[in-house]
């Protein structure tokens, strides 16, 4: 049999039939569909306006993440915008059927936190959901991807999907990473390097053993970030630690069932001799700590750098949209980047808002405060998250530092909340886009790793990690 | 959905790359539970200046660009977020193709949804069309014809574009993708038993879906209604 890859092995096992046409899409079967507040109203609304009903709600599941707010939960919303997006969600849910978790469950979080948390994402499976993230689940070997709102209304109605088959890309990270370079360091250094548009078309399959090296955690927020690349998905192999990670979760197989699921995600793996349509491969060893100084998350380098000259791109489309973004941020080209001031400090998103991003952001916080003038911000990615963290005491570590600690949502990731930056505001965030805008209109915003986040709060500046004392 | 067969109309030229969805309907107006009033909020950040105004720098705010219903843009076009907003908010705004060098997968799976017709055309065509409009000032049409995938001008400019004929079919007759899979619905239900019935199944759930619901649910306060 000819070797195939993870993703074709899944890919084959969910076809339920090609449609007859010469470079025809297939009709893919999903495993799980995830539902949010924000991209899915108008998807029920859809099914309520054809008489249609939801063909498989044990495989559907929501969360009210996007646009909630982050303080006191026992407060109505006070948007009114926002609460009634909320209430909508509650009420598609009850109507069609589809488990919630909404504000008041102690299962709450951002959905790329939850589905792993509670063992509802698994290997092999296709992963759906509104929203452009959903590759984090290719962290335990699923076919995970991010769909528009017409495409959640298909799913909903058939428990499939029409997907033209996308092509595959290795992406090799060999060595190992040095002290205080995260997975986030290695998957900025990979859209540094491919651009934001390096992988459109491609499913990456991640592997070496800078990957194999990485946690559950960091592994997710590798995954998460490939659509940054412009990737449809990304995955890596499971292995033991993906099965240590889902065993004993409230949805992963328990006993005999677990150890035959095992068993079966064992074989989820490419084939040696499997071909893929691109291979990059990068030195984890040769990665320093990133961080990006543009408007998009390939606007990145190492923290050692200095801001670069428009001069020195290829194309004038590079060169003009290198000018646009410098303005957009107020730097000047020859900048370094250690020592650039920062006002905010935004530790969350689905990126890194786990409890080892916590953990990290916290050993370096310890003892220590907030600079004078700088507002710092802790997310936690669930309510289980934040309820761990507080069993280790780490919102004590955080809240003794000066820094606020909420409640879990999407939060200052993108602002659709009443957590934003006031215009001008600079930002040292954890989160995986810096566009224009994304975390309040006219606010700067400095993509980095939790250790490195949290460090620029206490400095009041950003700072290379490996110098921290 | 509205079927595409062919469109003549005005370009309006947006010379930016890496146009992210982030810029064409900013977060703060994803909040409407409906399809529709997202026009007033295209490109809002771009458009209007902080007080509200619109800031006549922007390339669609030029008096050429009024009317304009075709959008000429830098590669990756609509890249970022998945939100299908972008789309809406182009499609009302009177837009139904947007040309560029390349397209975000996701983006474009939604123009598809919603009869815009994304053209993907080679660099040296896209510097073309960009010259043309420069040298018409801003006031320069050209037909799309989606049957015979070509967009011309009538000065001269021809290029061929490709697209799946999947895509190409569902836009010519603006198919209802959904009622389309459901005629699929016996195939469906045969993967489903196939998959249950195999020991073990392929992926972790498919053994899961034969267990009572119940037995799989993990307790949760507050079902339902949101404080």
């Amino acid at each position: 049999m000819t070797p195939r890859t993870l993703f074709a092995k899944i890919w084959d096992a969910h076809v339920v039939h090609r449609l007859p046409l010469p470079d025809g899409p297939e009709l893919l079967y999903v495993d799980l569909h995830l539902v949010h507040e924000v991209t899915s109203p108008q998807a029920f609304e859809g099914l309520r306006l054809a008489g249609r009903r939801v063909r498989r709600p044990e495989l559907t599941v929501a969360t009210a993440d996007h646009n909630v707010p982050t303080g006191d939960r026992a407060l109505p919303i006070t948007d009114a915008l926002a609460a009634r997006q909320v209430g909508a969600l509650a009420a598609n849910a009850r109507e069609f059927g589809i488990e919630l978790f909404d504000l008041a469950s102690p299962r709450q979080g951002i959905v790329h936190v939850i589905g792993p948390e509670l063992g509802l994402t698994q290997p092999g499976m296709v992963i759906v959901c509104g929203d452009s993230h959903t590759s984090t689940h290719g962290a335990f070997g699923a076919l995970a991807f991010g769909i528009g709102t017409s495409e959640v209304e298909h799913v909903l109605a058939t428990q499939c999907l029409v997907v033209m088959r996308p092509k595959t890309m290795e992406v090799r990270f060999e060595g190992a990473p040095a002290s205080g370079v995260t997975a986030k360091d290695l998957i900025l250094a990979l859209i540094g390097r491919i651009g934001t548009a390096g992988a459109t078309g491609h499913v990456i399959e991640y592997t070496g053993e800078a990957i194999r090296g990485l946690s559950m955690e960091g592994r997710m927020t590798v995954c998460n970030m490939s659509i940054e690349a412009g990737a449809r998905a990304g995955m890596i192999a499971p292995d033991d630690a993906s099965f240590a990670y889902l065993a004993g979760r409230p949805r992963a197989p328990e006993g005999e069932r677990f150890t035959r699921a095992v068993a079966r995600w064992r074989r989820l793996k490419s084939d040696d001799g499997a071909t893929y349509d691109a291979r990059v491969t990068l030195d984890a060893a040769r990665v320093g700590p990133q961080v990006t100084w543009g408007t998009n998350p390939g606007m990145v380098a190492d923290i050692t750098a200095r801001v670069p000259d428009p001069a020195g791109f290829a194309s004038a489309a590079e060169r003009q949209a290198v000018e646009r973004a410098l303005a957009y941020m107020d730097l000047q080209p020859g900048t370094p980047l250690e020592g650039l001031p920062i006002d905010r400090v935004f530790l969350g998103s689905c990126t890194n808002a786990r409890i080892e991003d916590l953990r990290s952001a916290a050993r370096v916080v310890r003892g220590r405060r907030v600079a004078a003038g700088v507002r710092a911000l802790v997310v936690p990615g669930s309510q289980q998250v934040k309820a761990q963290a507080e069993a280790e005491g780490l919102d004590r570590v955080f809240r003794e530092a000066g820094f606020e600690w909420r409640n879990s949502g999407c939060s200052m990731c993108l602002g659709m909340n009443p957590d934003i930056l006031a215009s001008g505001e600079r930002c040292a965030a954890t989160s995986n886009r810096n566009f224009e805008g994304r975390q309040g209109r006219g606010g700067r915003t400095h993509l980095m790793s939790p250790a490195m986040a949290a460090a620029a709060g206490i400095a009041g500046h950003l700072v290379d990690i490996r110098r921290w004392a | 959905m509205t079927p595409f067969v062919r469109h003549a109309g005005r370009v309006a030229a947006l010379p930016r790359v890496n146009v992210d969805t982030d810029q064409i309907v900013p977060k703060q107006f994803l909040k409407r539970i409906e399809r529709t009033g997202f026009a007033p909020v295209l490109f809002h950040d771009w458009r209007y200046r902080a007080d509200g105004s619109p800031d006549p720098a922007f390339e669609l705010n030029q008096p050429a660009a009024a009317g304009a219903s075709i959008l000429l843009a830098g590669a990756n076009f609509g890249c970022g977020s998945s939100r299908e907003h972008a789309v809406w908010a182009l499609r009302e705004h009177g837009l139904r193709v947007v040309i560029a060098e390349s397209f975000a997968d996701i983006f474009y799976a939604n123009c598809c949804q919603n009869g815009l017709l994304a053209v993907r055309l080679v660099t040296g065509e896209i510097a073309e069309l960009f010259a043309r409009h420069t040298r018409a000032a801003g006031r320069y049409d050209v037909v799309v014809d989606l049957e015979a995938q070509t967009v011309v001008d009538d000065a001269g400019f021809h290029a061929a574009f490709s697209i799946a004929s999947y895509h190409r079919e569902m836009l010519l007759r603006g198919l209802d993708e959904i009622g389309r899979t459901l005629l699929a619905e016996g195939q469906i239900a045969a993967f489903e038993r196939e998959r249950w019935n195999a020991e073990g199944g392929t992926a972790g759930r498919a053994s899961d879906l034969a267990v009572p619901r119940s037995d799989f649910r993990v307790p949760r306060s507050g079902e339902g209604d949101v404080a």
